[in-house]
């Protein structure tokens, strides 16, 4: 009996991993959508909005691979994840694509046999904290509660700030955004630390957003970005370069409104004659035609444009574009040559 | 002319396996057991051939490495700085207090709904009716978010306790109930409470060494010892006593408002009494049901007889139907016993650290191996679920009937 049971559970965890690691170009078609892997709710990067439609700064480069690769922007079906589960999802093959503010690290890298196939968002992590605390440094958090999402990179930087300023805290594990937003709200916890960005989103829905504080100190890198199963190159090559077409068009000043207009015919410029498929066979090099990236800038904009819409200034979340800036005005985005 | 006729000749055919009563249960069960077998080699090779397809392999390795997290309710020392190995050996512990904690609770108040659920008092009973059919019929789930959302949105936060704020703490300012947990003393052990702990032990062994005198002398003379409250001095007297005497070894560290939080005392986090209390309130409302046809079971005739008899309701209860009614009520009780063990790992509901958080959550997720920390974790729960079956097996053969 023991002997049943046992094997019994290594069947379901079993039949959980079971998938195939390669040609999901292939399935997605067959499948005419792609699936997604989501954040859960945060608004500016997944959130579902009043019509129950998924906006938002990492749909929409769910939304571009979709164009690229099926012609439908809408042709994407979300599929909500905890941080728990994300990679396990992933891995299993009950998601495409995970899109997740997930942090590019060494191990997820590798051990988790994932790819990462670049940042689409480069972030920090920071508390948030009530301005009537009076705190106005990290370092003066000891004996403070901490909210905080479990199975996230987050998880290990607190612990380590704190061990290395000789700080004392306490951990309370969530394992939402929601619930973490809950119960710091609720007083349940002196402080809520994840990325900034996911700070400044949580914090834009807030009622009385004034009274919160994010403290100065950026305690770690973020790179956040989109990952792939380890051992599909093809399928990591149109994610990655999908990105690249995105961060390019806004270098070269290819936006949704002139995309059409400057894939008619062939313009002065190479790269965008090239990245538009006017020009050489780039698309099938990627098992692709050659407007893919036409379709992707023309679904959701480049990748200011979908900044500035989703995150932006001008948004409730309002963050500044710091170090997500083109490399031409000082910031990380690089995007390789279209060649 | 005695022609001794031969039995017939016992021959074998091949048919005979399916036609023959004799065999054919052999059978099929041999072929059943192939068919299993079969359906279990598919199912391993399926998971080594897809976890070699996605290039895992199975290592329990990480457990040895540093673990990188930190744990708020540690019944041993942990750091961030310890393994993964220390840090489910920490959940485990979380899992195990909760569920001995549980299963008293559930029993203390099972028991009694249950025996009030039979009370001739009739709004007694239908409360209890209600009680038990409400608890029944609800998610376990619910019970937890919601003991858990009680706890959280309408207790006052800390720093409502400062001067000037509107909460206060209870009992001569030695329990704060806050939204961060419950504030209890905690005790300090200076020299001598070792002899205090020692006297306060060997009277309880005296409690129970009384009853059994107080029993024998009822068999043997009918009278019968005043076994309460002689219990009840021994348990405060002597320990008490021993206290005073040795200078009140033991004293108490009442918990003080300090920086962010209380420090000092005992916190016993909202995420813990949440679970707690929920998975209690949940298997109470079962016990109580076992507990209830437990006594149902028992002839009237014994009650009449006792009636009859000359002996008062309670002590029929006591000493006619509960001793045999246990009978009945244990077997159905450890089963309970190994639901509530086993639904505490709902305790990821309300970010309790018990070993599903650790080894099945945060480790899980921070190494990546998701098989082999399932199958600890399923191992775990299975060796302890056979645990308290043994125990509780013993315990029932203790009281079954005996066969003289």
């Amino acid at each position: 009996m023991n002997k049943k049971v046992f094997l019994g559970a290594l069947t379901v965890a079993g039949l959980a991993a079971g998938a195939s690691a390669a040609a999901t170009l292939d399935d997605v078609k067959a499948r005419g959508s792609l699936k997604c892997g989501s954040n859960e709710g945060l608004a500016g990067f997944a959130a579902p909005d009043a019509n129950g439609v998924w906006q938002g700064f990492d749909v929409s480069l769910c939304r571009a691979i979709a164009a690229a690769v099926l012609g439908d922007a809408q042709a994407v079906e979300f599929v909500p994840l905890t941080s728990q589960t994300r990679f396990t999802a992933l891995a299993a093959g009950e998601v495409d694509v995970l899109v997740r503010n997930s942090t590019w690290t060494f191990s997820r890298d590798t051990d988790l046999k994932l790819d990462f196939v670049g940042a689409n968002y480069y972030d920090g992590q920071g508390f948030m904290v009530r301005n009537d605390l009076g705190v106005s440094s990290a370092k003066e958090l000891d004996g403070s509660t901490v909210c905080i999402q479990t199975g996230t990179t987050t998880e290990l930087n607190l612990a380590d700030f704190f061990r290395v300023n000789n700080i004392s805290y306490e951990p309370v594990p969530v394992a939402t955004n929601a619930e973490g937003q809950q119960q710091y709200l609720a007083g349940a916890c002196d402080v809520y630390t994840t990325d900034i960005s996911g700070l400044a989103a949580t914090r834009a829905t807030f009622e009385n957003a004034s009274e919160h504080v994010i403290l100065p100190e950026v305690v770690s890198k973020e790179p956040l970005g989109p990952a792939v199963r380890h051992g599909d190159s093809e399928w990591a090559d149109i994610v990655r370069w999908t990105l690249n077409a995105l961060i390019a068009a806004e270098e070269y000043g290819v936006t949704s409104a002139n995309v059409m207009e400057l894939a008619a015919g062939p313009t002065t410029n190479p790269e965008i004659n090239r990245l538009l498929g006017t020009e050489g066979e780039l698309g099938a090099m990627i098992a692709l035609d050659k407007d893919w990236a036409v379709r992707a800038i023309a679904a959701v904009g480049n990748y200011g444009e979908v900044f500035e819409r989703n995150i932006g200034e001008a948004t409730p979340i309002g963050l500044a574009r710091g170090l997500n800036a083109q490399w031409t005005e000082g910031g990380l985005l690089y995007a390789p040559p279209f060649r | 002319m005695a022609e001794a006729t031969d039995p017939p000749r016992e021959t074998f055919r091949l048919s005979q396996l399916l036609y023959d009563a004799r065999y054919r249960s052999m059978t099929i069960q041999v072929v059943a057991a192939i068919l299993i077998m079969l359906l279990l080699v598919e199912l391993v090779d399926n998971t080594v051939t897809n976890l070699a397809a996605l290039g895992k392999d199975i290592r329990f390795g990480f457990l040895w490495t540093t673990a990188g997290y930190d744990i708020n309710q540690q019944l041993i020392p942990f750091t961030s700085q310890d393994t993964h190995a220390r840090a489910a050996l920490v959940g485990i512990l979380n899992t195990l207090l909760v569920a001995f904690l549980g299963c008293i609770l559930a029993t203390v108040i099972g028991v009694l709904a249950g025996v009030l659920r039979l009370s001739k008092n009739w709004v007694v009973a239908k409360i209890m009716t209600f009680y038990v059919e409400a608890m029944r019929n609800t998610p376990l789930l619910i019970w937890i978010l919601i003991v858990f959302a009680v706890m959280t949105e309408a207790t006052p936060q800390p720093r409502e306790f400062r001067e000037g704020g509107s909460a206060s703490m209870i009992l001569w300012d030695s329990v704060a109930i806050s939204n961060r947990g419950v504030y209890i003393p905690r005790p300090i052990w200076a020299e001598g409470s070792g002899l205090v702990v020692a006297v306060f032990v060997l009277s309880i062994i005296g409690i129970f060494v009384l009853r059994h005198v107080a029993r024998k002398r009822q068999q043997d003379t009918g009278q019968i010892l005043p076994v309460f409250r002689l219990s009840l001095a021994l348990f405060f007297v002597p320990a008490l006593l021993a206290y005073f005497l040795l200078g009140r070894p033991i004293t108490l560290e009442l918990p003080e408002l300090g920086g962010f939080n209380f420090n000092g005392g005992i916190q016993i986090r909202n995420s813990f009494i949440a679970l707690w209390l929920a998975l209690s309130l949940y298997t109470s409302a079962f016990i109580a049901e076992i507990v209830r046809s437990g006594i149902l079971a028992i002839s009237k005739g014994q009650t009449e007889a006792a009636f009859a008899l000359g002996v008062q309701p309670n002590r029929t209860m006591q000493l006619i139907i509960l001793p045999q009614a246990l009978r009945v009520i244990i077997p159905p009780l450890i089963s309970q016993y190994l639901n509530l063990t086993k639904n505490s790992s709902l305790a990821i509901a309300v970010g309790y650290m018990d070993v599903r958080s650790t080894l099945g959550g945060i480790t899980i997720n921070q190494t990546g191996r998701e098989l082999e920390g399932m199958l600890l974790l399923g191992i775990f729960y299975l060796i302890t679920s056979l645990i308290i079956s043994a125990l509780m097996n013993l315990y029932n053969s203790s009281v079954k009937l005996k066969e003289r």
